[in-house]
Order: structure tokens, then C-alpha cells, then sequence
């Protein structure tokens, strides 16, 4: 009984290619981009209305699965572009040869820290940081060392299997180098439990199971603005807070590579960045035309942001986790 | 003719020779003692069980190689003669396809050879909803209307009382003769054996005797024979 | 007597070849994948001291698993064999949901009531009590417990159900008191039945990994399918993943080998319907007792769910449509994936019952195999294994939907596989002599003995299937494409968007979907279901 649903599947994506004479598009990103709460339905919209093409959108995983699957499929990979990696995936990325230089004239980026990547491409960063209740959380800590004195829980992602989980490891270390260890130590009885994901710890938090869960400073705002709940906050920590930039560049063996790059300029247009604050829940990497969205303007803003280079993170990374694993596993 | 010629069955230690015939149209008890081997015999006989040398033949043809359906028979077990998800008239249209596919025609002849043996209306009964006795007499619809030469039975209604039993003998017994089946019947009481078998098929000792007059089979008992009647 | 059915060995290549192919196909999804990472792997790997931890921490918590569910769910079986109620056959349905939730949904219906801010927590504040620390070792068991419990309760109630009623009757003709009946009577049937039980559970333990990590508080309970999946997403070590799989066949097989040592399986999915009827058990006592334990068992199960049901329920009406197309397609997967599960189990049981006939029992033990090794094989090897087999043929997104109704039926296999073999074995003990005398074979017996015979196990069987399939998240992550998004798919990405409140709605209409068809396919199975 399967196949001929199957065959008449292929038959009908074939007679649609045969109709449209127009190229495709293949992007490749993380599942929650794609999805339809994500900001991918729109942002097609948006370029295809533009493009006289077919824009393809794949979700594969998060953005270290992502890499992954590129590695996997190699050289004959159908993605034109790849849009969803961070910078502590970057050297990794770089590192496969798969990737072509950008080739483009970037504009002036709205970010905390300057970017001068020949084959990456930022389209939305943001910071991470401990979300809490206000309902419930009346003296937020103001430092790692006032979150280790106090008698919070919280709960946080696993770094070999998230991408947030990661972040606080670069976090910890960029804050506090060679003393990351004794951070994590004194963390380690604040932390409830360490979860696969990031909806896994965000929904035991929602769910009043912990009283902070590592997310990022612009979480509130889908509360402020989606579900008209001003009480959700991040804290805001004097050490400064880790940075994610979510980049996104082109295949070098890609068969539409004129394509690839003209996504890659729209990406950097209203069309795109006009999406990102309220599907992505980041910052646009450059502030559209409106400026952000009402609501975002009361969203913690650190003094201090903290990132180290592509370089750096990928040669940090080994180490770091066996400081969080020996600290944790106690 | 029914011909055991020269067989041998074993069973792990256990053996069992045969170099017998039996008459066509004749009705023969099989008697022994417990664990003597006449269900074994039946068994290898219907082709359920391959002997180790030896051949069956029936009206000169080698049956020893051919599978249970193909030969000349129909056998009634001791127990599970019928499917119980099947309804009777099921059941008993097995004699005619084994794929149950039958015709118009067919569920009439059905329906005749549940008349016959007195089961008229209880086509679409399920065997549970029957009695033992009953249940007895669809398996004997079935035999009857898949109408092969040789009946073997391996005493199917051990379970049913004196009176009941006696009744179905007489049944199978009749059912032979319209048929003029060749009847094999495995039994452990004498009585019944003298009933309606003229012969019977001593089974004792690791050897099938050819048959001899059941009646004077059971005036003179061999000492096998004697010790299991007691 | 062990006769040897020479008829039954004759005409019975078609069913021998089916059950092979079926068996070879099985090989091909679970070590075929294996060997396909293994193959793309760029450098040789080495499994280092934190993947022996993971080993021995996986180890450790499913066996701690299996003693618990099984030691819990003897008392909870006994009871249930020996008390008759109103809603009794409700309640075992309902009791065995927790086995096909998605994990996800079933660790926040569980934290709903033993979190810190639980239902039990807040019941123990009241009595001025601490709340509950559920995060550790002790965590991971109680949700594997919570899990599984129900699964063991099935197989030991199924024991229990197989005594004879005679026995029993003997038995109160005789003056045994509960402890005599227990002696002669219940252990002898528990030491057959446990073993297999037990080794049911720590299968399907060995390869958690959400639930470990979440529950066990840290990367303390890091099991070896979170090492596995480190190895691809964070080192993209190909073959330390393949390495570790085949850590986890071992271990699988050396679990396998020691319960064939300890015990025979038993059957599932046989008819629970009826409890044993006693004479020993009338003390108000004992009554007490079994009517207490069958409440605790039902609080601890039921109540999670309950809360999944009232978290959901607001939701439920409003959700959105792309979560009703999802549903639409999980249906579809499901039921594909129930026909492959079911064709399967047939094929290899009637292979495994011909090949027995014919003598051949380890031709016969290595086909059953291949229908358990699923249990052992890691999603996430098979899913990268098949990947890269199917990326250089054909788009997988294109191969998202019948790959993982294929994974799928693979995953309930093993337990299609227990329900189906033991009945076909009773059912060919009582009935192919008959067949064969006349003549019934090939689809014919198919048709006219074997599915009718079969039908309750059948029933039960598919039931599991289709309700395994409607909650897995497994493969489709790596296959799937935009548009081809499945019930669980949608209810990480509503998560993953911050849609807590939307999520539960789809995680209740997940649970009622598969809830349902196991119901409905266990319901089919029995009504008309002729002894």
C-alpha cells in the first residue's frame, strides 16, 4: 500500500519541477528555524517573492548537527547555503573545505563586537544569560559568584549535545580562564539537572521545576511580547555575558552560486532581519529600518560582551569540557 | 489392501515393527497396552510420522513418502478434530477445498452430510457452543464427505461416556459401510473393539501382530494382551 | 514424545525463505548501519575512560531498572490476577500508556508530580515534610520504573493467567493456605517468567539517554547512547559511534544469553480478561492488601498522566493546524509502520516454528534473533548508518516517512515478536496435524488457521506497534524534510519556540492518538476472538 503513495510523491515533486523553470534554492539550517512558529515560512516568502526561484529550506537538527550532516554528505551535498552555525562551530566549518568566501560587500553590522570573517556571514546573535521569574525570583544574582552564594536552581543544557550548553562553557571560561574549574565547582550544587536541549531545561523551568534556566537575554521578550507577560527577566551579570552569532555561508561546490550569494545579501536586508526579533527570538545582526520591535527596548543589556575568535573557541573546547565533566560529575 | 510391509519405527529408544495387511472393507481394532505404540502406528500410517525402513502401500500403491492430504485416508485424533474459530458447516466444507472456497452446490452437500449425521441447523454454530458428542459427529461429516477409502481413528471419543460412545461407533460404523471404508480404530477397551471390529490389530511388545478375530483374540488373550486386561 | 512432523517439513520453503529475507533485511537495518558508519569514519577511534564510565553507568542504571520494575510489579500482578473489579480491563490498558510515551512528555508528567514542585512535594509540604529530591541515580529509576512497570506487569499477570485453574482448585482441595499456593504453585511460574521480564526491561534501558541525562542530574548519567551521540555531534567521531554500538550489541547479547540460561520467555499479549480464580485469597486481609497495592500502582502511574491530560486540555482545541496536519501524517506512519510490524513478526515466527519443526533450532534461535536485536541497536547509529546508505541513492528527505515507519516497525518487533511466536507455537502444537491431514496449507492456512488463531496477539501486537510508532522521535530528525514534520516533531518545535502551553496541548493529543490506536487494535484482537 506504501508504494504507490510513494511513487505518486515523487511523481507530483517531479511534475512541479517540470512546471517551474525557475532554479532552486537548497539552505540548509536548524530544525527550529524551519519550523512554522520558526522564521522560515516568512523569510521564504519574502525571497522568493525577490529571487524568480524555488527557495528549499532544510532543517536538520541544531547547528552542531547541521555541521554534522554536511560532513556527512561531503562534497555532493544538495545545500547551496548553510545558515545556522556559531562561532564555536565556525573553525570546525571552515575546516571541511566546503565552503566558498562570501564574496560580499557587507553592510555596517549592529553587534557589540566587530566581524571581519571572509566566508561567514552573521544574520542574528544574542546573548546568554540565567532567565528567571520575577514572580518568583526577587533578588536576582548579579555575578557567577552571587548565583554559587545564593540557594537557586538551575538548570542547564548539556554542552555535547547543545548548543546553549556549549555557550556557558565559553562563558565560564572567557570570564574566568584557568579559574573556570572553581566556577564550576561552586556551581555544581546550584545546578538541578543538565538536560539534552535547550526545550528540555526551558520547559522544566517554565514548569516552576527550577528557578533560573540558561537561555538568553532576549527570552523575555516572547513573554513580554507573545504572551503579555511582562514577569520573565535575565540576569544581568557583571562579568559580562558569552555571545552567540549565528552565521551562515556558501557551499563552494554549489550549482547556483550566483544564487547563494544574492540569499546571502537578502539576508542581510529588512526582508530577512525584519523577521528575526519575533520568530528567532535574537537580534537582527543589522537593525532594519523600523529599529526592533516594541518590547525589546526593556530587555537586560550587559556592559560587558564576551566572544572569543572561531580560533580560539575551537582550541578552548576539549578542555573546557573535561573542567565541566569533572566538575559535575561528582 | 492396506499393507505395512516390512516397517520400522523409531522413537528415540522406542521401536515398533509391522509386517501386516489389512483387508479392504474390513473394520479393525488396533488393542494394546499404554505407550505399546498404537497411536505411533496410526501416526506413520496417516504420514505424520516418516518410518525408519520399511513401506505403507494401499491397493499396491507406496504411500510412505506422500504427505497426510494426499493419501487415501481420513484420521480423527484424539482431541482438537475441529477449528474452533471455524463454524460447523466450515468445519466440515474443509472436506471438500481446503481453501474453502466453495460453491453453492458444495454448501448444499454440506449441509446434507450434517443432516446425515444428525446435525441439520447447526451450520453456523462455532464448535464450542457443542456439545462433545456433537462435536463428534461434525468431524464424522467431514469424514464422510471427503470420502476416502481408509478412516483411521485415534480414539476420538475417549472423552464422551459409555452410551454416547457406543452410539458414535455405530455411526462410524454405518459411515464405513456406505462407504465401504476400510476402518483402522486404535482403541483400549476390549468392548469396544468387539463392538463393531471383527478384527483387531495386537499392539505389544515393540510388534504389531497381523489381525486376528477380535473375538477370539479376546477368549484366548496372548499373555501381553492378558496382563493389560487383567 | 517428540515426534518429527515429517509433513510439516515438506512445502514449508516459502514461509522459511519469508521469515530469511525478513531476518537478512533486519540485519541490514541494525549492523548494515553499523557498518556504514563505521566504513565513513575518517580516522580509526578509541573508546577512552569516560566512554567505559558511560558503560558501566548504563549498565548499573538498567539493571537497577530491571530489579525494580520486575520486584515492583510482582506484587502489583499478583494482585491483579487474584482480584476481580469493576474498569479492571480499562485500568491494565491504561497502565501500560507510560511504555509508549515520548520521553519528553512522559519526564514532565512525571516531574509534575515528583519535582520539586510536584503534586507529591507539595502533598509532602503539607505534612511538613522536605520535597522530594528525584534528581540522581535514584531519579533515572524511577522513571524507568515509571516506564516500564506496566510492561513487567503485563508479563508476570500473563504467568500468573497461565497456571492452570485446576491447580488451584487442587490446591484449595488440599487446604493451601496463600503461603503453600505460593510455594508450590507461583514461584515455580515466576522462575520461569521473571528472567525473561526482567531482561525485557534492561533491553529497553540500555539505550535511554534523555531520560538518564534529565533525571540523573548530571553528566554523571551519561549512558552510552548519550556517548554515541556525542561522538556524532560533538567530536563527529564516526567510529568511536560505531564502536560504542557495538559495545551496546554486546552487551545486549550477553544479557540475551544469560536469560536464555535462567529461563525460557514467556508470551504477551495473551487474554488478561479474566482473573485466576482462588480459594486461598478470601482474607479481608489479603483483600486489603491487593485492593491497596493495585491503588498505588494506578496513583504512581496514573497521576502523571492526569497531569499531562490537565496541562494539555486547554490547549487542545486551539492548537494549531500545522499540529493537525502533523497528527494526520503520524496516523499514516503508524499505521504503515503496524503492516510492516506485523508482516515482520508473521514472517519470522512462522520460520522460526518451521525451522523448529524441522530440527533446526539454531537456525530457528538465530531468526528470533534478528527480531530482538532492535532492542540493542542505537536510533541514532541506525539513523546515520541508513543516511549515509540512502544520501548517495535518492534525497532521504524524500525517504523520511517510510524510513521511519521501517525504523519503526523494527522497534516494536521484538515485543510483536513475543506476543506472536509462543502463540503460533501453541497454536501449530494443537492444530497442524489436523491442518495437514486436510490438506490446508500455504495462504489458505494463512487465511483459514494462522491469522484466526493469532488474532489476540496480533491484535495486542499491532497495537504496540502503531502506539511506538505515533510517539517516536527517532530517525525522522535526521531524514526529515520541511513539509514532512510528524506529531513529536511538532511538539519539540512548538517547545523550541517557546510554546510551552501549545506543546502540552499537542503532547495530549500525542498521548489520546496513541492511547487510542493501541486500544483499538488490542479491542480488535479480542472481540470475536473465538478459544
Amino acid at each position: 500500500m506504501k508504494y504507490p503513495i510513494i511513487a505518486a510523491g515523487v511523481l507530483v515533486a517531479g511534475m512541479a519541477h517540470a512546471q517551474s523553470e525557475q532554479p532552486t534554492l537548497t539552505v540548509y539550517t536548524y530544525e527550529s528555524f524551519v519550523s512554522d512558529w520558526g522564521p522560515g515560512p516568512v523569510i521564504e516568502e519574502n525571497f522568493e517573492a525577490i529571487c524568480a526561484c524555488d527557495l528549499r529550506l532544510v532543517g536538520v537538527g541544531d547547528g552542531a548537527e547541521l555541521l554534522g550532516r554536511l560532513r556527512l554528505e561531503g562534497p555532493r551535498t544538495d545545500a547551496d547555503v548553510v545558515l545556522g552555525l556559531d562561532t564555536n562551530l565556525i573553525a570546525r566549518a571552515e575546516g571541511t573545505g566546503l565552503f566558498a568566501p562570501h564574496g560580499i560587500e557587507a553592510p555596517e553590522f549592529d553587534m557589540p563586537v566587530d566581524w571581519d570573517n571572509p566566508t561567514f556571514l552573521p544574520y542574528d546573535w544574542g546573548y546568554f544569560a540565567f532567565v528567571y521569574d520575577s514572580d518568583v525570583v526577587f533578588d536576582p544574582p548579579e555575578s557567577f559568584g552571587e548565583l554559587i552564594d545564593s540557594d537557586l536552581s538551575v538548570v542547564i543544557q548539556d554542552p555535547r549535545s547543545s548548543t546553549p550548553g556549549l555557550g556557558l562553557l565559553m562563558w565560564v571560561k572567557a570570564a574566568y580562564g584557568d579559574d573556570a574549574p572553581e566556577i564550576w565547582e561552586g556551581l555544581a550544587p546550584r545546578v538541578l539537572t543538565v538536560t539534552q536541549g535547550w526545550s528540555e531545561a526551558y520547559g522544566l523551568f517554565t514548569e516552576g521545576e527550577a528557578d533560573m534556566a540558561l537561555s538568553y537575554t532576549t527570552s523575555p521578550a516572547y513573554h513580554l511580547i507573545a504572551e503579555d507577560d511582562p514577569s520573565y527577566a535575565a540576569a544581568v551579570f557583571e562579568e559580562g555575558h558569552y555571545m552567540q552569532v549565528e552565521v551562515a555561508g556558501r557551499i563552494a561546490a554549489s550549482d547556483q552560486p550566483e544564487l547563494a550569494q544574492e540569499f546571502l545579501r537578502f539576508m542581510l536586508t529588512d526582508g530577512f532581519q525584519g523577521v528575526i526579533p519575533t520568530t528567532n527570538w535574537m537580534y537582527p545582526a543589522v537593525t532594519p529600518e523600523g529599529g526592533l520591535p516594541e518590547g525589546f527596548e526593556t530587555l537586560a543589556d550587559p556592559d560587558t560582551a564576551l566572544l572569543f575568535s572561531a580560533q580560539e573557541a575551537a582550541e578552548l573546547r576539549d578542555a573546557a569540557l573535561d573542567e565541566w565533566l569533572n566538575a559535575l560529575s561528582r | 489392501m492396506l499393507q505395512l510391509e516390512a516397517l520400522r519405527i523409531e522413537q528415540g529408544d522406542f521401536t515398533l515393527d509391522a509386517d501386516l495387511e489389512v483387508a479392504e472393507g474390513a473394520r479393525v481394532a488396533v488393542l494394546g497396552p499404554s505407550g505399546s505404540g498404537k497411536s505411533t502406528l496410526l501416526s506413520t500410517i496417516a504420514g505424520f510420522i516418516e518410518p525408519a525402513r520399511g513401506r505403507v502401500l494401499w491397493a499396491g500403491r507406496d504411500l510412505t513418502h506422500l504427505p497426510p492430504a494426499e493419501r487415501p485416508m481420513s484420521i480423527l485424533f484424539q482431541d482438537n478434530n475441529l477449528f474452533p474459530h471455524l463454524t460447523v458447516a466450515r468445519n466440515v466444507g474443509l472436506a471438500l477445498r481446503s481453501d474453502l472456497r466453495l460453491s453453492r452446490a458444495d454448501w448444499t452437500r454440506v449441509g446434507d452430510a450434517l443432516a446425515r449425521v444428525g446435525l441439520e441447523g447447526l451450520e453456523a454454530r462455532r464448535p464450542a457452543a457443542l456439545s462433545g458428542g456433537q462435536q463428534g459427529r461434525v468431524a464424522l461429516a467431514r469424514v464422510l464427505l471427503r470420502a476416502r477409502p481408509l478412516l483411521l481413528l485415534d480414539e476420538p471419543f475417549a472423552a464422551l461416556g459409555p452410551a454416547l460412545k457406543a452410539g458414535m461407533l455405530e455411526l462410524v460404523a454405518e459411515i464405513a459401510d456406505e462407504a465401504g471404508a476400510t476402518l483402522l480404530m486404535v482403541s483400549h477397551e476390549p468392548r469396544d473393539a468387539e463392538a463393531i471390529c471383527e478384527r483387531t490389530i495386537l499392539v505389544a511388545e515393540g510388534r504389531a501382530e497381523a489381525p486376528a478375530p477380535t473375538r477370539a483374540l479376546l477368549a484366548d488373550p496372548p499373555p501381553a494382551l492378558r496382563d493389560y486386561l487383567g | 514424545m517428540a515426534q518429527r512432523p515429517l509433513a510439516l517439513r515438506r512445502g514449508a520453503a516459502p514461509a522459511v525463505l519469508a521469515g530469511l529475507a525478513v531476518a537478512g533485511l533486519l540485519a541490514l537495518l541494525n549492523f548494515g548501519s553499523l557498518g556504514a558508519v563505521a566504513w565513513r569514519a575518517e580516522t580509526p577511534g578509541a573508546l577512552g575512560p569516560a566512554d567505559w564510565a558511560a558503560v558501566r553507568f548504563t549498565l548499573l542504571q538498567a539493571t537497577l531498572s530491571a530489579l525494580f520494575s520486575v520486584g515492583l510489579a510482582i506484587p502489583v500482578a499478583r494482585a491483579l490476577a487474584r482480584r476481580s473489579f469493576v474498569g479492571r480491563g480499562w485500568l491494565i490498558t491504561l497502565l501500560g500508556a507510560p511504555f509508549i510515551l515520548p520521553t519528553i512528555v512522559a519526564v514532565l508528567g512525571l516531574l509534575a508530580v515528583f519535582g520539586r514542585n510536584g503534586l507529591f512535594s507539595a502533598a509532602l509540604a503539607l505534612v511538613g515534610l522536605e520535597p522530594v529530591q528525584i534528581y540522581g541515580l535514584h531519579g533515572v529509576v524511577i522513571a524507568h520504573v515509571f516506564f516500564n512497570l506496566p510492561l513487567a506487569t503485563r508479563l508476570i499477570l500473563q504467568g500468573w493467567l497461565a497456571i492452570p485453574a485446576e491447580r488451584f482448585r487442587l490446591a484449595a482441595a488440599l487446604g493451601m493456605g496463600p503461603r503453600e499456593v505460593m510455594g508450590q504453585l507461583e514461584l515455580p511460574m515466576l522462575r520461569e517468567v521473571v528472567p525473561g521480564a526482567a531482561l525485557v526491561i534492561f533491553l529497553v534501558c540500555l539505550t535511554s539517554f534523555a531520560v538518564a541525562l534529565t533525571l540523573g542530574g548530571g553528566p554523571a548519567a551519561t549512558t552510552v547512547e548519550l556517548a554515541i551521540y556525542q561522538a556524532f555531534r560533538f567530536d563527529f567521531d564516526l567510529s568511536r559511534a560505531a564502536l560504542l554500538a557495538l559495545v551496546q550489541f554486546a552487551l545486549c547479547a550477553g544479557a540475551l544469553v544469560l536469560a536464555w540460561m535462567v529461563a525460557a520467555p514467556s508470551a504477551l499479549g495473551g487474554g488478561l480478561d479474566r482473573p485466576v480464580e482462588r480459594w486461598d485469597t478470601h482474607a479481608r486481609v489479603l483483600k486489603l492488601q491487593d485492593t491497596a497495592l493495585i491503588a498505588l500502582a494506578a496513583l504512581f502511574l496514573l497521576t502523571p498522566l492526569a497531569m499531562i491530560v490537565a496541562n494539555g486540555a486547554p490547549r487542545l482545541v486551539a492548537l494549531p493546524a500545522p499540529v493537525w496536519e502533523a497528527a494526520v501524517r503520524s496516523l499514516g506512519v503508524a499505521l504503515g509502520s503496524t503492516a510492516l510490524c506485523i508482516g515482520f513478526a508473521l514472517a519470522l515466527a512462522l520460520a522460526a516454528v518451521r525451522l523448529e519443526a524441522a530440527g533446526r533450532a539454531g537456525a530457528a534461535g538465530l531468526v528470533e534473533a534478528s527480531g530482538v536485536a532492535a532492542l540493542a541497536a542505537s536510533p541514532l547509529v541506525v539513523g546515520t548508518g541508513l543516511f549515509i546508505i540512502v544520501f548517495p541513492v535518492i534525497d532521504p528527505a524524500r525517504l523520511a516517512l517510510p524510513v521511519t515507519a521501517l525504523v519503526n516497525a523494527a522497534m516494536a518487533l521484538p515485543f510483536a515478536l513475543r506476543a506472536v511466536l509462543p502463540a503460533l507455537r501453541q497454536s501449530e502444537a494443537q492444530f497442524a496435524r489436523l491442518a495437514e491431514s486436510l490438506g490446508v496449507r500455504g495462504v489458505a492456512r494463512l487465511r483459514l488457521v494462522t491469522l484466526p488463531r493469532l488474532r489476540r496477539p496480533l491484535g495486542f501486537a499491532a497495537g504496540l506497534a502503531a502506539a511506538l510508532s505515533m510517539g517516536d522521535l527517532g530517525v525522522i530528525m535526521l531524514f526529515a524534510d520541511q513539509d514532512a514534520a510528524t506529531l513529536p516533531m511538532q511538539l519539540y518545535r512548538l517547545m523550541g519556540a517557546y510554546r510551552m502551553a501549545d506543546a502540552a496541548g499537542a503532547a495530549l493529543l500525542l498521548l489520546a492518538l496513541s492511547l487510542g490506536l493501541f486500544w483499538a487494535f488490542d479491542r480488535g484482537g479480542r472481540i470475536g476472538a473465538a478459544t
